[in-house]
Formats: C-alpha cells, structure tokens, sequence
C-alpha cells in the first residue's frame, strides 16, 4: 500500500512549473528546432564545435540566471540537499557519465522525448526511474531509515 | 544572435519552471522517488504539464522542416534502443535517487548559489568529461 504524503503534495505549483517547463521546451523546438535536453546542451560544451557554443552557453545561463531573475521579484523557494559531500560527488560522477551514454536526461527524454512519443526515450526514461526509485529504497529502506 | 537569445530565454522559462514545480528542490525529488515512505507524488504533475504541452509543440515540429526563426530542424534521428542507452540512463537514475538532482535542477540550484549544488555540477561536469575522454580513445583505436 502506498502512503501518500499529503502534507508536502503540491499539485499545483508542479503542474504550473510543468506547463512553464513544456512552454520551454516548446519555444526551443519550435524557435531554434531542437530538444531542449540539458545533458546535451552541456556536454557539447565539452567537444566543442565551432559555431555551436554560443547557443548552449546561452541556454546555461538562461537556467542558472533563473534563480537571480526570480530573486528581483521574490523570496527563492526552499532547496534543501540532504546528501553529503561524498554522495553528492559520486551522484554528480553518475549523472555526468550516465546521460552522456544514454544521451538524455530527465528533459531530453523525459519530457522532449515523451512529449515526441520516442520510444528509445520511454525505454531511457523507464530506466533512470526505475534506478532512481531502486536507489532511494536501497538508502532509505534498505540500508539507512 | 537570435538563436542564442531564443536559447537564452528558453533556458531561463525552463529555470522558471523548475524552480516553481519544486523539482529544483533534491528533498521534494526524493519525496517522489520514495515510493516506499510517505510518498509525494507533485512531480508526476511537472511531468505531465509538461508533456501536455509538448505533445503539441512537437506534433506541429515533427511536420517542418525550418523553425519559426527559419533554423534547421535538428531533431533526433535515431530510434534504436541499445545497451549504451539503457546502461547510461541506468546509472544516470542511481546518481539522480542519491542526491536527488538530475542536470537541470543541479544548475538551477547552483544559480541559487547552493555550494552542494556547485559539488554536484563540478561532478557532473567532470563524468562528461570522462565520457568524452573514453569515447575518444574508443575512436582511436578502432
């Protein structure tokens, strides 16, 4: 049986951060005609092509400016990072190697190559769920808690 | 210049959205990813508004062969499901369950100024790094 955490469920704000989130996705397939995958974006950084850094480095700054943008109007959401320092590292490591083999993130694919019906993306995105669900059980369930 | 100001402004509406929908926030991604705890199901709706409108987007892309600004299209070509895609996006779901960012979320938290974010985005930066490496000496001695 699952037990649902009401008091942190927040259906609204995910589904207005979602639509915000698709009308990206939709501006950058539509404007510039690509997928607005973040891994890509950033790991082409790293075997750069001339004439194919400008884009990119405007997107980053686009995603970490977003914060500083809201900052001029209101307080920042709460983040809170659990994970200490080795974890973080080793979960950085992951993510870095493993979007680049599987050539997609949870934007490329999981929203984009959803969005696209792809079905090499609904057998990533099945995948990094699954060992993401997995991971948590093992640190919280299993090992920690 | 247009193509990087559409890029920059679809970045930061991206950012935006991450930041609204909570899923820049690693406790609130583990409270989803937690199915056997007190489980917080909010980021199946991000996923969901966003595929709502980019169903759309990408059913109108799908049929032209010039954007809006008149670019090329560059969407993918390939629909083959190999073991590269499945063993990365594997490890890719380990790294996201420990520290509960994924690429995006790890940037945004870091314009934020969040130190872990900033470990988390040198990390991740360095396993592209790693790839990019392994992939060229995978190049070179076929």
């Amino acid at each position: 049986m699952i037990d649902i955490s009401w008091n942190s469920f927040t259906p609204w704000s995910a589904l207005t951060g979602g639509l915000l989130i698709g009308l990206a996705a939709a501006s950058f397939v539509l404007l510039n005609g690509r997928i607005a995958g973040i891994s890509g974006v950033l790991g082409g950084l790293l075997a750069p092509r001339s004439g194919d850094i400008g884009w990119r480095i405007a997107f980053i700054l686009g995603l970490v400016g977003a914060p500083v943008a809201w900052l001029m109007m209101t307080e920042l959401p709460a983040i809170r990072i659990e994970a200490d320092y080795p974890a973080i590292i080793a979960a950085g490591l992951l993510v870095g190697v493993g979007t680049r083999y599987g050539s997609g993130c949870t934007s490329g694919h999981g929203v984009c190559g959803l969005s696209r019906l792809s079905p090499r993306s609904l057998v990533a995105t099945l995948s990094f769920m699954g060992t993401g669900f997995v991971t948590v059980y093992l640190i919280r369930h299993a090992f920690g808690g | 210049m247009k193509y990087s100001l559409s890029a920059f402004g679809a970045g930061l509406v991206f950012g935006l959205g991450l930041l609204i929908s909570g899923m820049a926030n690693p406790e609130k991604v583990l409270g989803f990813l937690d199915i056997a705890g007190l489980w917080d199901p909010s980021l199946a709706f991000v996923m969901g508004g966003a595929i709502l409108v980019g169903f759309f987007a990408f059913a109108i892309a799908r049929k032209r062969t010039l954007s809006f600004l008149g670019f090329h299209m560059k969407l993918p070509a390939s629909d083959r499901v190999d073991t590269r895609l499945v063993i990365g996006s594997l490890m890719f779901g380990a790294g996201w369950g420990i520290a509960g960012f994924c690429p995006g979320p790890g940037l945004v938290a870091l314009g934020a100024g969040e130190i872990k974010a900033a470990v988390f985005v040198a990390s991740m930066i360095a396993g592209m790094v790693i790839f990019e490496m392994i992939e060229s000496s995978r190049r070179r001695t076929q």
